[in-house]
Formats: structure tokens, C-alpha cells, sequence
């Protein structure tokens, strides 16, 4: 029997070995993981017991503050209301939840800087007074963006091309992150909830052919010279595919292609380039991957063409890549991407990760964290993205661009208008886009979006808002 | 150094322990510091000295480590329960550790040769299973509302809430070890079909016959983590006995096909399979009864990583609104708080030191000199660490979770009294066998 009894306590060892395995797996391996799990709200929790520093504008302005509420604990207040309800987010004692700068921010915030050293030796210690976090957002520019969108569905993102800083992330509808909870609107499906300038699923339309161009310039494939002829109707997958007002053209440079935002050239230019080099450019520009920024992941999507809601490359037999090359098809976009795209443009060809903090303060003035800018991809030669600067241009000068226009402000700029489908009044329904920078001086790139405008051209609606962003940064900086 | 000397030195460390983690545990909470909880640890181990010296007179040559060992345990649970739940619930379950030793002693006075305990073996076994339909008897029963995660586990004697299994479980070891001891040979079998040797159905026939039986009340009980200790313990004693690997496998194999059974026809069973699977699937963690429990343990064991974040420093219930982070803390989720305050060395300290009190047991099992009691400390060691599995396993994801208690760390009396039991059990067999032999 003994041998038996020996046996059997072999086997319970080893069963107590799997026992200390699987506690080192949660302990160790997986902690950062863990740790990081949207449904793990500890450090959350752990930062109501402290009173967290403040969120800061760029001129220093305060966007949250701690106070102090019962028991012994902080919460928090914003002195802006619904401003930055998206961007600067809000944590909730009374419903156990954060969003936004709060929730990625949360343990900087609260002073636990997790390093991967401490969240495996467990916390050294817990500080008593938060961090304060410096972010890149411009509450003068957001104003004006709330005031032009003037209560429209829709989302102004502006960024600083050379550093991917974004002084501008506005979208209604918003709700008030003093009292998060209480706000039930929905508008044209989007609730106020949520972020519409990073989860947005918009059909971006004509703004898409800035990235065709890019594919077609940076392979070699094309010139702006290179001709085309573009008729109204042209079949396209089996369909046709007409142009603005069905009016046909002869051989067209893709200068003017651009300029008066034609259709059927640019189904023509896409097919040539290809799915595969397209869906490499798309990836280039930040296309299907969740945005590299600093916002909690739950709250941002993906930009690309999707089925059934999930992502499919342009190389799919699903894609009609003729009409994804002019933003139609199933491809959807957040505002955040399209300014991406435009900001690559205006950079030189350069996609700048985009981001909100700038650095992280401790309560005796050190910075404990800084963010500088980091390049997220080299999208083109700068060769090739001045090229399409100067297509941008004559968009503004003389094509659909035109009201964004204003004097001294030299804009480049792509319109669009995307169909969704919707009719009111019997009118169509459309999302009005507009992309843009100043050429002549490209210190910050604009992406404006509005919902479901009857007959919304893009040139009408959003362009103006734009310029007038882009007009209101410049005389900033002066 | 004599055997009796050994284990008064092994006190040392329960006595470290237990006056070290009231300290942390008074420097965390500060102010709260008072001479009713100091006071609490000093007759704590005044009661392990007295114990301690009733081992001297009544069992000289007992295994020395299985006390202090233990005592150690003992200590520790009663600062985590301290810890968790506070100084009246402390004081309950310190309580509980006064009678659960005075049972110790009882045990110990009443069956010094604990081998007559073998003319009442189907009376312990009827006794064993009406004390695990109890739970089921109305006007006994839990009210329903109560009803342990689906489980009924628990019958209300006045002002006193008490599990039967953990009493069972010994009940239904000591059968086993006398019933095998007389027909071990007869379960191996002579008659061979297909050269495999076929055990007797005659003998085979009653032991199947009660575990049938305690099988489907379990599952009448819903009690998932006892039937798990007790079918683990039948297989491990019926492997000693036999020696017979094949049984085992055959026990294995029925098992699943019993699991697989129960998985697909009881939803609360397929539950608990549905969360240990997915813990993080945002649908089943905020279902009623999914899986916030083993995934908010999972978290603070994050938490802890290697060295832990230290007595009273994991965080319970949510700041404000006082929204508990993890249930039953102080019981089924004991060992995520452990690891959460104590981190990996702690936890694996913790195991340590039950695998070294199953090995003083099994060391007893293999110095005694007749099958019975090889069986019954054999058995009873086996029961324990099998219950020490079937928990920690639960919450560190190795196997489905289900509520059984940490023995001598999770609150409750039923269990510190049954454990204590188990021990006097261990250590008579013990000091049986490890008395030289007068010839």
C-alpha cells in the first residue's frame, strides 16, 4: 500500500504545482492584461479615495477638478459642462465608471504610475494627491466649434499636423459630465453617449479620394497630369456609376478630376490601383486599426470597409473597389481618421500619432511623464504630398471647395457629400464633409462632418466651419 | 530533540504570525488599535500552549508537525477573517476555534483506540448521508432566498447556520477505510474476462451502491464542490486499497460522463462551466449570478503580483457607494484575497504549508502497521488536500468554481469544527504508529 500512498501524494503535488502555476498566471503573467481589462475598475476605485489632479487646457485653463464629496472621497467637476464631455470624459463615484482622458488617464491622475516593474511586485506605495495632466485641446477653438455647428449633428477635429496635437475634438450631441448618466437623446442614431468624432461609422465620401490620390501619385501609377476620360454613366461592377449632375467629360487631368470632385475618373483610377495597393495606403493612413490614441479603446473604432460590421480588407470579393476609391461602397470612417488623412497631407507625407496629453505634473511641479510627438507612419514622399497640396488648392480656388475661400487664409481642401440612403421632404439626405489645411502656412488640419443634411453638399455646409477653424488657429498663433 | 519538544518550538511560528499580522493589520486600520484584539491573539495561543500539552500527556509519540502546522493556518485565517470582516467576526470565528479544539480534545479522549470506531461504520455511513439530506429537510432548510449560489448547503438550528457535508465527509472516509480494509482482496478480484481482472459484484455492489446514493444528493443538493472532494477521495482510497490504476481511470471516466451529464441538464452547474470559460465576457459578468465573482478575484489577484499590496490594502468593496468588488471575501473568495494582499509568495507559501500537513498524513499512513489505519490517515489527508484544490482551483480558474471552504482560513464553524476532528483523527493514527513496539 505504501507505494500507492506515495504515488497518490506524487500526484497531489503535482496538482498544487498547477494550483501555484495558475496563481502565478494571474499574479505575474497576465497582471498587465488584467490590470488593463475594461471591466477592472480597481484603479478607478482606488482614484476616488485620492484627490486627483487637475486636466488642464492648453493655456492652462481647467477642464476637471477633484472636490471633495462624502465620506472622505473626491469626486470630481467640470468646469466647462458638456464642452469636453468626449474628450476629457468623466469618472462617477455614483455609477462606477469612466470614460475618456479620465478613465486612460486614471491612475496618473490619482499618482500610481504603474510601471510593469510595480504592477508585478504589487504597488509600492499609494500617494494621497494626484497628478495634474496637461492635454493638447483649445477651449477657444472648441467654443467656436460648438458655435458653428450650432446644435447640428456632427464633429469638427482639428489637429496639429507637425505633432499629431489636437486642439479641437467636438461632436454633438454631448452630454454634461457633471451629471453623465442622465442624458437618454438619441439623434439620427447617435446617442449622446457617445464619441461621434472617434466612433462614428460615416460614409466619407468624395474626402476619400485624397487617399486614392496619395495610392495612385506615391506608386508612380499617375501624375496629376495623367488623363482621363470621365463619362456620366460609367459601369462600375456591373452598376452604373454616374457624376455630380450627370454631366460626362472628355480627357481629364486628375488635377481637375479632384477639383471638381468626378466620379467616374477616380472609380477608374482606384481599379487601376488596385486592391492590394490600396489596401496597403488605407493601412498607411491609420485604416483598419483602432487610432493610436490616447482614449480608452472601448470609445474609438476602426476605420474601413466592414460587412455585416466587421472589418473587410479592399481585397475581399466583397469590395466593389471601384466605388470604395470614391468613398462609397461599404467603407465607413470616424471624422478622427479623415483628419488624419488630411493632416498627413499638410505634414509632408507624415502621419503624426495623434494625441491629447502632453505631459504629467506632480503636485511639487516635476513632470513626471511627457508625451512628445511620435511619427505613427511615413504615407508618402513629400514630393508626392505637395503635389497633392497644390490639387487641394484648386479645389478651394475653383472647385466644390470654394467657401472655404477666405481671404488670406490660402486653404487646400477636399469636399464631400455622401449619400445615406435617408429622404426627407423628398429631399435626399446626405453627410456633408469637408477636409482641409491652410497651404500657405500648415500649422493644423481640419476635419468638419455633418449628418444628414437635405441636399448637404460638403462644400456648402462644412466648408465654411472649417475656414473658419483654420482662420480662428492661424490668428491664434500670430 | 523528543517529538513533543518539536512541536512546542513549531508554535513559534503561528506565535510570529498571529502577532505580527494583528500588528499590520492595527497599523493599517490605525486607531483602531485595542487591547480586546490583542488580547484576542494572546488566548489564541494560550489555547494552542494548553492543546499542546494535551498532546504531550494523551498522544506522546504523535507526529510533532501536524499541530503546529495547523496552528499556523489557524493564525493566519483568524487575521485574514480579522482583516476582512472585522473584530466581531474575528471574534465569532475565534469562537469557533475554542470548540472546534475543545472537539480536538474530545475526539482525541473519546477514541484513543480509534479503531473501535470501525464496529459503528454503517452507522456512521447512514449518519454521514442524513447529514447531507439535511440541508433539504424543510423547517431546516435555508430559506431559499439565502440559498448559496444555487447551492443548499446549509441548515438553520436556531440562531446557528450549519454545513453537514464537511462532517460527512469524514464520516463517509472512515467507511470507506473499514469496508475496504476487509474486502480490498475481494475488489480486486480473482476472475479474469479478457485477462482483466473483474472485481466481485457482491462487494463491489454496496460501496457503488452508497456512492450512488451520496452522488445523487449532491446533485439533489447542488453542492458541485463537495460531490467533487468526496468522488476525489473515493477514487484516492480506492487506489491505495487496490492499488488497481484502472479503477482510478474507470472512476475518471465516469466521472466526466457524470460531469458532462450534470453541464448539459442542470443550468446552474452549466453556469459555473459558462464562467470559468469566459470570466471576461462582458454579457456573463454582469449576469445575475455570472461571473463578477471569479472575475473581480481574478483582478485583485492582479493586483497583488508577486509580493502582494499588503494586509488590509486590497480593495473590497467599492469607495462611496460601499458596491461589494468581490463577494464572499471571507469565505469562498478567501484565497484571491490572500494572493491580492499577499501576493504569489504569499499564496504559495499558504499551499506550501497545507501540502506539508497532507505529507505528515500520508507519512502517517505509510508508518502504521495495519490497513485500517493506513487507509484513514490516508484518506483523511487526501479529503483535505482534495477540499484545498476543489477552492483555490475555483478561483484561480484551474476548474470550474464551486463553494467550498479553505480549511481553517475560510469563516465558518461547521468547517473548523469538522477539520479539527479530521486532525485528532490524523494524529491518533499517528501515534499509534509511532509508538515503539513492546517486544
Amino acid at each position: 500500500m505504501n507505494r500507492a500512498i506515495t504515488r497518490l501524494f506524487a500526484l497531489l503535488v503535482v496538482l498544487f504545482g498547477l494550483l501555484v502555476a495558475f496563481t502565478s498566471r494571474w499574479t505575474v503573467f497576465s497582471a498587465t492584461a488584467l490590470d488593463k481589462n475594461p471591466l477592472n475598475k480597481l484603479s478607478i476605485y482606488a482614484s476616488w479615495e485620492v484627490k486627483r489632479g487637475q486636466i488642464l487646457a492648453d493655456n492652462g485653463q481647467v477642464l476637471a477638478r477633484s472636490v471633495p464629496a462624502r465620506g472622505g472621497l473626491w469626486s470630481r467637476s467640470y468646469p466647462f459642462g458638456s464642452l469636453f464631455s468626449q474628450t476629457v470624459g468623466y469618472s462617477n463615484i455614483q455609477f462606477n465608471q469612466a470614460a475618456g482622458l479620465e478613465s486612460t488617464y486614471a491612475s496618473q491622475l490619482a499618482g500610481t504610475v504603474h510601471s510593469n516593474v510595480s504592477s508585478v511586485f504589487g504597488p509600492l506605495s499609494r500617494s494621497t494627491k494626484g497628478n495634474d495632466l496637461y492635454t493638447t485641446l483649445d477651449p477657444k477653438l472648441q467654443q467656436l466649434a460648438r458655435k458653428l455647428l450650432a446644435g447640428r449633428v456632427g464633429s469638427v477635429v482639428a489637429i496639429v499636423p507637425q505633432t499629431g496635437a489636437i486642439k479641437v475634438m467636438y461632436s454633438n450631441p454631448v452630454n454634461n459630465p457633471n451629471n453623465p448618466f442622465a442624458c437618454k437623446l438619441v439623434i439620427d442614431n447617435v446617442g449622446c453617449q457617445e464619441n461621434l468624432a472617434t466612433q462614428g461609422q460615416l460614409p466619407p465620401g468624395s474626402t476619400f479620394k485624397i487617399v486614392t490620390t496619395t495610392a495612385a501619385l506615391n506608386t508612380g501609377k499617375f501624375t496629376p497630369q495623367s488623363l482621363l476620360r470621365g463619362p456620366s454613366p460609367l459601369i462600375v461592377s456591373g452598376r452604373p456609376l454616374h457624376n455630380d449632375g450627370d454631366v460626362s467629360y472628355g480627357p481629364t487631368s486628375l488635377t481637375k478630376a479632384l477639383t471638381y470632385s468626378i466620379n467616374t475618373i477616380y472609380a477608374q483610377v482606384g481599379q487601376r490601383v488596385g486592391p492590394a495597393l490600396m489596401s496597403e495606403y488605407m493601412k498607411r493612413f491609420g485604416f483598419y486599426s483602432t487610432p493610436p490614441l490616447d482614449y480608452p479603446a472601448q470609445q474609438m473604432m476602426a476605420s474601413g470597409e466592414r460587412l455585416n460590421g466587421k472589418l473587410i480588407l479592399p481585397t475581399s470579393p466583397y469590395v466593389d473597389i471601384g466605388r470604395m476609391s470614391i468613398g462609397q461602397d461599404k467603407l465607413t470612417v470616424t471624422p478622427l481618421q479623415m483628419a488624419m488623412v488630411v493632416a498627413t497631407v499638410a505634414n509632408g507625407g507624415t502621419l503624426m500619432a495623434p494625441r491629447l496629453a502632453t505631459k504629467v505634473v506632480n503636485p511639487l511641479g516635476q513632470v513626471v511623464e511627457s508625451f512628445p510627438p511620435k511619427v505613427y507612419n511615413h504615407v508618402m514622399a513629400p514630393r508626392i504630398a505637395a503635389e497633392i497640396g497644390q490639387m487641394m488648392t484648386k479645389v478651394v480656388e475653383e472647385g466644390t471647395g470654394q467657401a472655404a475661400n477666405l481671404q488670406g487664409l490660402y486653404a487646400a481642401g477636399k469636399t464631400g457629400t455622401a449619400q445615406t440612403g435617408g429622404y426627407k421632404n423628398g429631399l435626399e439626405l446626405d453627410d456633408a464633409w469637408f477636409v482641409g489645411f491652410p497651404v500657405k502656412d500648415p500649422q493644423i488640419a481640419v476635419a468638419v462632418t455633418l449628418e444628414n443634411i437635405q441636399l448637404g453638399y460638403g462644400g456648402t455646409y462644412a466648408a465654411p466651419i472649417a475656414a473658419q477653424i483654420m482662420k480662428a488657429y492661424l490668428a491664434e498663433l500670430k | 530533540m523528543r517529538a513533543r519538544n518539536r512541536e512546542l518550538f513549531g508554535l513559534l511560528p503561528a506565535a510570529l504570525l498571529i502577532t505580527a499580522g494583528f500588528a499590520a493589520v492595527f497599523i493599517q486600520e490605525s486607531g483602531k488599535l485595542s487591547n480586546a484584539s490583542l488580547v484576542l491573539g494572546a488566548i489564541f495561543l494560550g489555547l494552542c500552549l494548553a492543546c499542546h500539552i494535551f498532546i504531550r500527556v494523551t498522544l506522546p509519540y504523535a507526529d510533532p508537525y501536524i499541530f503546529p502546522l495547523v496552528a499556523v493556518l489557524a493564525c493566519f485565517g483568524l487575521v485574514m477573517i480579522y482583516r476582512i470582516a472585522g473584530a466581531a467576526e474575528a471574534r465569532r470565528q475565534a469562537q469557533w476555534f475554542v470548540l472546534g479544539l475543545v472537539l480536538f480534545a474530545g475526539t482525541i479522549a473519546l477514541f484513543r483506540d480509534y479503531r473501535k470506531l470501525e464496529n459503528y461504520r454503517y452507522l456512521i455511513v447512514i449518519a454521514s448521508l442524513v447529514f447531507l439530506i439535511l440541508p433539504r429537510v424543510p423547517g431546516l432548510a435555508y430559506a431559499t432566498q439565502t440559498q448559496t449560489y444555487g447551492a443548499y448547503l446549509e441548515i438553520h438550528l436556531g440562531p446557528l447556520t450549519f454545513q453537514p457535508t464537511e462532517f460527512s465527509k469524514i464520516g463517509l472516509v472512515l467507511f470507506l477505510a473499514s469496508y475496504l480494509r476487509d474486502y480490498r482482496q475481494a475488489l480486486v478480484g480473482r476472475r479474469k474476462i479478457l485477462g482483466y481482472r473483474v472485481p466481485s459484484l457482491k462487494h463491489l455492489g454496496p460501496m457503488l451502491l452508497l456512492w450512488g446514493l451520496a452522488m445523487l444528493i449532491l446533485v439533489f443538493l447542488r453542492d458541485v464542490g463537495s460531490s467533487l472532494m468526496f468522488y476525489g477521495a473515493l477514487l484516492a482510497i480506492v487506489y491505495i486499497a487496490t492499488q488497481r490504476i484502472s479503477f482510478v481511470l474507470i472512476g475518471v471516466l465516469a466521472f466526466a460522463l457524470g460531469a458532462w451529464f450534470l453541464v448539459t441538464h442542470i443550468q446552474h452547474i452549466d453556469a459555473r462551466v459558462q464562467t470559468w470559460l469566459h470570466p471576461f465576457s462582458p454579457k456573463l459578468y454582469t449576469a445575475y449570478g455570472g461571473s463578477f465573482q471569479i472575475a473581480n478575484g481574478l483582478f485583485g489577484q492582479a493586483a497583488g503580483g508577486l509580493f502582494g499590496q499588503g494586509f488590509g490594502q486590497a480593495m473590497l468593496t467599492a469607495p462611496g457607494s460601499g458596491f461589494p468588488i468581490i463577494p464572499l471575501p471571507d469565505t469562498d473568495m478567501i484565497y484571491a484575497v490572500i494572493t491580492d494582499e499577499l501576493g504569489l509568495f504569499g499564496s504559495s507559501a499558504l499551499l506550501l504549508i497545507y501540502l506539508l500537513l497532507v505529507a505528515r498524513g500520508f507519512k502517517a499512513a505509510i508508518l502504521s502497521r495495519d490497513s485500517f489505519s493506513k487507509l484513514l490517515a490516508a484518506g483523511l489527508a487526501s479529503v483535505l488536500a482534495i477540499q484545498v484544490f476543489v477552492i483555490v482551483g475555483g478561483v484561480t480558474l484551474v476548474i470550474p468554481f464551486t463553494g467550498v471552504t479553505l480549511p481553517f482560513i475560510s469563516y465558518g464553524g461547521s468547517s473548523i469544527l469538522a477539520n479539527f476532528v479530521l486532525i485528532a483523527l490524523i494524529l491518533l493514527v499517528s501515534d499509534r504508529a509511532r509508538r515503539p513496539s513492546r517486544a
